[in-house]
Formats: structure tokens, sequence, C-alpha cells
């Protein structure tokens, strides 16, 4: 284990290099671009390949054809960039083409403050492709994290055959701050050769190997609908009906044990308890819960630290897995939870989810002027809705 | 010489209307793959969205990536650049690679990386109805241009000309020997290769253009007979008039030929641009 200060974006594209990534094509833009940078001077060391594609609809058709050609590969964008990449995201979802995408968001609308930090694509990683799918999404609060969030990324994408994204926020991506990263990390290989259909088994449905272009296998790969071997079925509501099914069930009915963690200590003082989708501050007497994500998380917790201090009994749910949102935590709250608090900075995406799952009364602090959320405005929110 | 072996038995018939000259590319494809013995196994068949997507995917027994509209030399820049060993053909409509997809060909021929782009250029958008396209001449009517087409079209050769590409030529499908020499050529070029394959559509472009383009589709395959003028030399590229009519007309010239001219370009300009894989890695 080695300590290293350093920045989120840095610690992504270690963390990516780490998981066996070879293969990155991007598109400069803030406050994503130093992810592509390091990857630029890394990748040629240990045998990959980076190229800067024309646009983010480029980057993002490369990461695909490599992947087919067989390698784990990335790109990282923010908002707007994300935005273009979408569509062929869809395609990788179409075809069960396991790759990852970092989204560094900043603040928007469209151009908006691009240096500036926001959670405005909680939404648009959910739904911005066309047609019905489940995704997964990982939201990180720390440089430590950045690195290990981004390897299980991989496993994720590795696993299910899905895109993964790990979906950070500008103060995340561009934080300083000491970091282990850890190298006894489980990663999941490419699965070797196998003569099962390209997509999907027909006996279970189950997600089949990923194959590769190149061994004689004759592949079809397509974004229209397609049976087992990639023939188009564009014309067949069996075929359709079966693509969708499977897309969403993959994630739905694995969504419990959908982080096959490597990680199984979140990073530094160990103060909740860990779980592989969120994590559990001071919950088990607690009236009022808080429950964030990503680098409003950090303000949380310490607000959460300042009510506790203060006697209050207030306590905190970090979510780590934003997609599939994890329903599962409002099974095991404590009876003395009275009602929940949700600070985001956008204007109320996670805690519509939240709102969907729980009888509780919910509130909601929302910031969207460009600047984090403090632990004292969190603090202030508590006192006034206790 | 048979070619069924480049064909999964499964997917006859074809796809393509009467007339229409995507067979005849595909067929030609496949004779400059044979004749030049290469291993279908080791090529990887990239396309985008339209009827000229079609022509590899699904017919060509081998590794066929069917895109998405407009990004198949994206995709095929990836599977290229992760595995140098595999032979990428790109085979897309002029809609496909010159609209939607124009700014991946660009940058792609300016990379000058090694793909073989086969353009089956029929002037119009066909598969979605007959819509004009980037390469619609002047005058003709479409869908979405009743009144006959205001816009000037692109050349697509001097597009990729000016954008880097280091082997260029252009045929029709009734030029078909001469279509598949180029194609080997094509596949063989170590860089970016660009083939502007005319290849006529009569459901959507001829029967709307019938006073040009005649009123059967053998009559608009026989007019790029009576249309196409050979290039004496390859700068003549810059100087004919700008007219790629699939149909022709009067006015509306085919120039044919080899328009490539490797002493303005750097031998290979990826390796500027781009970190080669170590092969022994």
């Amino acid at each position: 284990m080695t300590k290293h200060f350093l920045q989120g974006n840095e610690a992504c594209a270690l963390g990516a290099i780490k998981a066996g990534c070879r293969f990155y094509a991007g598109y400069p833009i803030t406050p994503s671009s130093e992810i592509m940078e390091q990857m630029a001077r890394e990748l040629p060391k240990v045998g990959g390949v980076f190229v800067q594609m024309e646009d983010e609809i480029g980057s993002m058709g490369a990461v695909i054809g490599a992947t087919w050609a067989g390698a784990k590969a990335m790109t990282a964008t923010s908002g707007p960039g994300l935005t273009l990449m979408l569509e062929n995201i869809g395609y990788a979802i179409m075809t069960e083409t396991p790759c990852v995408i970092v989204d560094i968001q900043r603040a928007g609308p469209s151009t908006g403050q691009a240096t500036k930090p926001a959670s405005g694509d909680v939404m648009q990683v959910r739904w911005g492709a066309s047609g019905d799918y489940e995704i997964i999404a990982l939201s990180p609060w720390s440089v430590a994290e950045m690195y290990e969030m981004t390897i299980q990324a991989f496993n994720l994408a590795e696993t299910y055959r899905v895109p993964v994204f790990l979906l950070a926020d500008e103060a995340v991506g561009h934080l300083r701050e000491s970091a282990e990263l850890k190298e006894d990390i489980d990663v999941i290989p490419r699965s070797g050769k196998s003569d099962l259909p390209p997509f999907g088994n027909p006996k279970d449905n189950n997600v089949t190997p990923m194959p590769m272009f190149g061994q004689g296998r004759k592949l079809s790969v397509t974004g229209s609908t397609h049976d087992e071997w990639g023939y188009r079925k564009t014309q067949s509501p069996e075929a359709q009906a079966r693509s969708v099914d499977r897309f969403c069930n993959k994630i739905r009915q694995n969504a419990d044990k959908l982080a096959p963690s490597p990680f199984p200590l979140p990073y530094g003082e160990r103060i909740g308890e860990g779980g592989t989708d969120y994590e559990k501050y001071y919950v088990e007497d607690t009236e009022t819960l808080v429950i964030a994500y990503g680098f409003t998380a950090r303000s949380a917790l310490k607000a959460v630290q300042m009510a506790r201090a203060n006697g209050h009994k207030v306590g905190l749910i970090r979510l780590k897995t934003l997609w599939p949102f994890p329903e599962g935590i409002f099974n095991e709250l404590p009876k003395t939870v009275r009602k929940v608090l949700v600070p985001e900075m956008n204007q109320g995406q996670i805690v519509r989810e939240v709102q969907r799952f729980t009888a509780l009364p919910v509130k909601q602090y929302n910031k969207t002027n460009g600047t984090v959320i403090t632990a004292s405005e969190i603090a202030a929110k508590l006192n006034e809705i206790r | 010489m048979k070619l069924d072996k480049y064909i999964r038995p499964e997917v006859f018939p074809t796809p393509f209307c009467q007339g229409c000259g995507h067979g005849i590319l595909m067929q030609a494809v496949l004779r400059a793959i044979d004749e030049l013995s290469l291993d279908i196994d080791k090529m990887v068949f990239v396309s985008g969205i339209g009827c000229a997507a079609w022509i590899p995917s699904p017919h060509f027994a081998a590794d066929i990536l069917h895109t998405l509209h407009g990004r198949p030399i994206a995709y095929a820049t990836g599977v290229k650049l992760f595995n140098p060993s595999l032979k990428v053909v790109v085979i897309s409509g002029d809609g496909d690679l010159a609209a939607i997809g124009g700014n991946h060909l660009i940058h792609a021929a300016r990379r000058n990386i090694e793909l073989s782009v086969i353009c089956a250029n029929n002037s119009i958008y066909g598969m979605t109805g007959g819509q004009v396209a980037p390469t619609t001449p002047c005058g003709a009517k479409t869908a979405t241009t009743p009144q006959g087409a205001s816009e000037p079209p692109f050349d697509l050769c001097k597009l990729v000309w000016g954008a880097g590409a280091t082997y260029i030529a252009r045929s029709t499908v009734f030029h078909v020997r001469e279509l598949i020499k180029y194609i080997k050529k094509a596949l063989m070029h170590k860089g970016f290769s660009f083939i502007d394959a005319i290849s006529p559509c009569y459901t959507q472009y001829g029967r709307r253009n019938q006073k040009v383009c005649g009123v059967t589709p053998a009559n608009m395959v026989l007019n790029l007979k009576k249309t196409s003028v050979r290039a004496k030399a390859p700068e003549e590229l810059f100087t004919f008039p700008t007219g790629s009519a699939s149909g022709g007309s009067e006015k509306d010239k085919i120039l044919l030929g080899e328009f490539s001219n490797p002493s303005l370009h750097f031998p290979l300009g990826r390796d500027s641009a781009v970190v080669t894989r170590d092969k022994n890695q």
C-alpha cells in the first residue's frame, strides 16, 4: 500500500491502468481533461493505445470499436460532452459492450461554468440514451475512491457487459489530498474464448463472455434489435422484448450484489458501517437521516458530526452506487428515523428516488450556484427542519 | 469464381431493390478480397446506417460491426488502433459518411490511419425514403427538395484529398473491373484510402428524376457509362466541375480515376498523432 498526494482525476487514470484499461479515446473538456492527459502519459508505458478524437461522439465510438478488438477501454468527459456520447452509449448498451465512462460533472445546463462543481448529470446518465435500459453509476467522494471506483467500474463492466459510469463532480475530480492506492485489488479480466452465443445465453438469458474480433468467430454486431447471434430482428416482438428485458434484468436481478467490491473497507478512518452500495454513519438511533453522495457527502458527514456534538440524533447514509438506486437502505433503517434530508448540487434528482422508496417526510437542500454545499449549510438546514 | 465462402449462407436473399448498384459493389469488394487472397477472418467490416451499411452486415462471413448513423469510421479507428494486425474496411453510404459522419471522415483522412473506406455513393438517402443528400446534384428532385436541390454537392474525392487521404479513387458499378482494381489497391494501401463507388438508386433517385436518369433502372446503370469521363491525370480532379450524380446528366459528369498524390503527405501520419501499441506487449 502506497500513500500518494495527488488529484482525483489523476487517481482515476491510475485506477484505470490498474484495472487493465489499455485503450483511451477522448476529447478535451474541463474539468475532466487531466484524466486524458494522464492516460496519454501512462498508456504507452503499459503497451496501451491513446487517441485524442475529433469530438466526444468519435471518442465513444472508438472506445466501443477498441473494446470489440479486445481492449478494456475508457473515456472521460463532462456534462456537455456526455450529451454527445449518449447515442453511442446506447449502442454500447444494445451490443453489451463493456466500457467505462467517467463524467466529472460541472455546472450546467450547456456550457455553464466549466470549472465549477455540480451534480446535474445524475439523471442524464440514468435516462440520457434512448429506449429502456438499466445503468450502473458509481459516485466517489475522495481521491482514493476515484482510484478504487474506477477499478470497480471496470470490474462491473466486465461482469455484466455494460457501460459503467463513474459519476464524479468537479470538486472530487480536482480535489488534491493524500490517498492510499491499494495494490492488492482483484481485477476481473476480459473473459476468454467461448462458444456461447455473443448476446446472451438463450437457455437462461444470462450474460455470455465478451468475444473479440480477429478470432475467426465471424461476429455480427449491430445496434439494431438482434438475436443471440447478432442477426438483425427488426420486425420480431419476441426479439425486442427479449433484448430490453435482458438489459434491464441483468442489472435489476443483481442489484443487491451489484458491487462485488474489492474494497471491503472504505478509505480513511472508518466511522460508519461500510456497505458496497452505501455507507452508514451514526444511524443506529438517528432521528434525522441525511442521504448524500459525492463531494456533498463529505460536507454532510461533517455536519452530522457537528450535530452529534450538540447532542442531536442525526445520521448519514452515503450513497456509493447511484444507479441502480440502492433502495434496500430503507429496509434496514432503524425505527427511530423521523425524517430524511437530501442535500444535492442540483435542483433535486436523487431526492425523488428517495421519495419513491420511503413514506417518511423527505426534505431537500439544493444548491446550483457552482459552489459546493458546505457543512455549515447542511447544519443550518438540519436545525431548520428539526 | 466462387464467392459463396465469403457470404453467410443464412442471410439470402439480399435486401436491395431492383436496379440498385449495391449488389454489384458487394460482389466487387468480395472479388477484390478473393483476388488478393486475403484472410477474411483477419478483416473487420464496419458500416453505419442505411442501405450501403447492409452490404457487409449481415452478408459478409467475417467480423462485422454495424454501428450508428455516421459513426463507422470512429468505431473503425478504435478497432484498427487497438489491433493493427486486422484489416479494417468501412463500407457505408454518402449520407452516412459525408453528412452526419463528415467530421469522422475528414479526421480519419487527416490522421492517414490505415482504413479502407468504400463509399457507396447513390446521391440520395435511400433507406429513409429519398431525401436530399450532401452529394445530390443541383436541381435533382428528392423527397425533401420537390422543386429541385438548391445546394451544391460535395465532391467526396476532393474533400478527402484536402483532408489528407493518401489513396483516392472513383469508379462506378458499371465500370466494375476498374472498381475491383481500385478496391484492391485501397485494401493494400498503407494509409487512409477512399473509394467513391458510384452506385445508382432507381427507387428513390431515378424514378424522381426520369428526365436525366431514364425510365428504367437499366437506363440508370447505362447512363453511368455515358456520363463518366476518365481522368487523364490526378490533377484533373481540381479543375473538373463537381457533379457527383449517381444517375448523371448532361451537365453532371462523373470523373473516374485515381487521384492520390502521396508525395504531398507524410508517409505515416498516425505515427505522429497517435501512440501506437507496441506489438511485443
